[in-house]
């Protein structure tokens, strides 16, 4: 089985003394290329910091973090320039602020492919592409300070899937959506994960989509661990 | 995409009342250079408008214009007598300071040789130059006086037949030209009460002196008006310019008359020089300093601009560093706004000040090569006040996007 992303023994560490937090706590992960993950965890289990790692945004304290069987983390040491990696192999969907404020709908999914090397010809016409894909083509030329919570949550899905990514991260991108568009948006990520062949975790509190993942892990106090059976999850 | 102009897109008005700010304080960098050189321009003006070859001043001082000089009235006589002199005039300058509609008036005072010198030579805006020995004068525009005014100077009225522009002296005054004669009367004008009082004071020192007490009818003299009383020389002159010949060498025109033991001799040069080490210096230093000074104030203005324009768009770089833009472009949408700011704010301050200007007090010149410069200065400053907000956008994370 080819892995997209792999961590091993991931481990956070927040201040040090008093106020040292475990974040995380030796959590590890095998996603397979074209799986589905969902994170599931009360707040402040850990997801966000186990995400941001395999992100290559916050460097774990130890560990490892593999992408497309490529080490590219091992504890806080770099082991490729992780910018360049992210731009062509990760797409992110945060759980809020994810736009440029300055930039419309349509120019913060070209800003990413122009980085890419696309035209800003050939940018426009697949950023235009993904958002009507993702209905929010009518809002293209808008700011984000325009759009309501879902629009830019959309947006940031349209930038996340925009240069085929390997991997994708998405931390609660449905919270500002109601279910109907939150379940299409899961479907997308399936879709792309399936189509693409792209490693897909998505952190989320929604349980009525969980049967469109194919695995799901969940986080207590900085700990991992997988749901053997999701169908039991799903279906409660 | 180009990411500094979308965000200015995105706040049109900020940007504009920053190049607005940042203009004004060019503006005035600018005008501060133009200040220095009207200074210098102002200085020396007079000098190249007299146009000699040689200034025959009072000996072992600096010139009419730099300190008080006197030399007798003959020497003119005296200076065409020197093999090569093609022409000599006497020189008579002296600043005065009356009041005009409850305002001060300050003139550079400046006289003619009548009636070899009329002045033809003097670039006129309007009338003409003077047609008579008495009561004539040609005024500077700055002076505010019009055309056909009179203007009552001691005891006599004087009518502006001539008006200059920009014919200022080396205190930044605007110059008057009268005929030596109405200069000097101007100079030496003497209350009635003063003329009594002197001449009394003739009769006291004469009835004390030798030759009082000998002869005392000469004493009856004394009360005759200093003109006619030969010991009395005329009122003395500042200076004489010489014209040499065609041909001749200055040099050694100047050799010849500074053997003389009364006089010192400056060529053209000296005198521009003296006038610039002198009389000027200060106000050049102080307005050189300055200008450096706020040309560096300028430096951290814009420094502290673009690093709160930096500040507002930490969010943004971060977001930019988290979906992996390289260094370049966050270097470069800085970059490009220090220089949009600095490119906007020169053209205001060019557009402002070619309004402005004209209305300051002193002459403001602006020269091609100056404005060159600035262009140049600004970009520098620009490039320099990025920097500060360059390093803070190499300090945020692209964790900071999760904040
Ligand atoms: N920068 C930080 N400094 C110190 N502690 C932190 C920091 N970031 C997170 N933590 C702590 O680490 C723990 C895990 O946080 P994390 O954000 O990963 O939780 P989460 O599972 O994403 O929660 P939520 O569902 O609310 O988003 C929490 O106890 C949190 O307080
Ligand atoms: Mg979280």
């Amino acid at each position: 089985m080819e892995l997209a992303i792999q961590t091993k023994g991931l481990t956070k560490i927040y201040g040090s003394g008093n106020t040292e937090v475990v974040a995380m706590k030796d959590a590890s992960m095998d996603v397979a290329v074209g799986e589905v993950i969902a994170l599931l965890g009360p707040s402040g289990s850990g997801k966000s910091t186990f995400l941001t790692a395999v992100g290559l945004i916050n460097p774990p304290t130890s560990g490892q973090v593999m992408i497309g069987g490529q080490l590219v983390l091992d504890g806080a040491v770099a082991k490729t320039r992780l910018r360049t990696f992210r731009r062509k192999h990760i797409g992110f969907v945060f759980q809020k602020s994810n736009l440029i404020p300055f930039l419309s709908a349509v120019e913060n999914v070209m800003v990413l492919l122009e980085l890419d090397g696309y035209t800003s010809r050939a940018a426009r016409k697949r950023a235009m592409e993904l958002l009507d894909y993702l209905g929010v083509a009518d809002r293209a030329s808008n700011l984000p300070s325009m759009l309501s919570g879902g629009q830019q949550q959309r947006v940031a899905v349209a930038r996340a899937i925009a240069n085929h990514p390997n991997v994708i991260l998405a931390d609660e991108p449905t919270a500002a959506l109601d279910s109907h568009r939150g379940r299409q948006v899961m479907e997308l990520f399936a879709k792309v994960a399936h189509e693409q062949g792209a490693g897909v975790i998505v952190v989320t509190h929604d349980h009525r989509a969980l049967d469109i993942f194919d695995r799901i892990y969940e986080m207590e106090d900085g700990h991992m661990t997988e749901q053997q059976d999701a169908g039991v999850i799903a279906g409660s | 995409m180009n990411l500094a102009a979308k965000d200015i897109r995105h706040n049109p008005g900020r940007f504009a009342l920053t190049a607005i700010g940042v203009g004004m304080l060019l503006m005035i960098v600018m005008g501060m250079g133009g200040i220095y050189r009207g200074i210098i321009d102002d200085a020396v003006l007079l000098i190249d408008s007299v146009d000699a070859d040689l200034w025959i001043v009072q000996r072992d001082t600096r010139g009419p214009m730099a300190e008080v000089s006197r030399v007798p009235r003959n020497l003119v006589h005296r200076a065409l007598a020197v093999p090569g002199v093609e022409s000599s005039r006497e020189f008579v300058h002296h600043t005065i300071q009356r009041e005009r509609n409850d305002q001060p008036l300050r003139i550079a005072v400046l006289g003619l040789s009548w009636p070899t010198d009329k002045g033809e030579w003097i670039p006129l805006v309007a009338g003409r130059p003077i047609a008579q020995n008495h009561y004539e004068m040609i005024a500077d525009k700055s002076l505010g006086l019009a055309l056909g005014e009179q203007l009552p100077l001691g005891k006599d009225i004087y009518t502006v037949v001539g008006l200059t522009q920009n014919m200022i002296g080396t205190g930044g005054d605007g110059v008057a030209f009268f005929t030596v004669a109405d200069a000097q009367a101007v100079q030496f004008d003497t209350p009635g009460e003063a003329i009594r009082l002197e001449r009394e004071a003739r009769v006291a020192r004469g009835a004390e002196s030798e030759t009082g007490t000998l002869q005392p009818l000469l004493l009856e003299r004394a009360a005759l008006p200093g003109s006619e009383l030969p010991p009395l020389g005329p009122p003395q002159i500042s200076a004489v310019v010489v014209k040499v010949l065609p041909g001749a060498d200055v040099h050694e025109v100047a050799e010849t008359i500074s053997a003389w033991g009364d006089v010192s001799v400056f060529t053209h040069k000296q005198q521009q020089d003296l006038v610039l080490r002198g009389p000027v210096e200060k106000a050049r230093k102080q307005i050189g300093l300055f200008r450096v000074l706020l040309t560096v104030i300028a430096a951290i203005i814009m420094a502290l601009i673009l690093y709160t324009l930096t500040l507002d768009k930490i969010q943004s770089i971060a977001l930019l560093k988290l979906i992996g833009a390289p260094n370049r472009v966050i270097l470069g949408m800085i970059l490009q706004q220090a220089m949009l700011l600095g490119v906007f704010g020169y053209g205001i301050a060019w557009l402002l000040g070619q309004r402005l200007f004209p209305l300051f007090p002193r002459r403001v010149i602006i020269t091609n090569q100056d404005l060159v410069q600035l262009a140049f200065a600004v970009a520098v400053i620009s490039l320099l006040a990025s920097l500060l907000g360059i390093w803070k956008a190499m300090q945020v994370t692209p964790n900071q996007a999760l904040d």
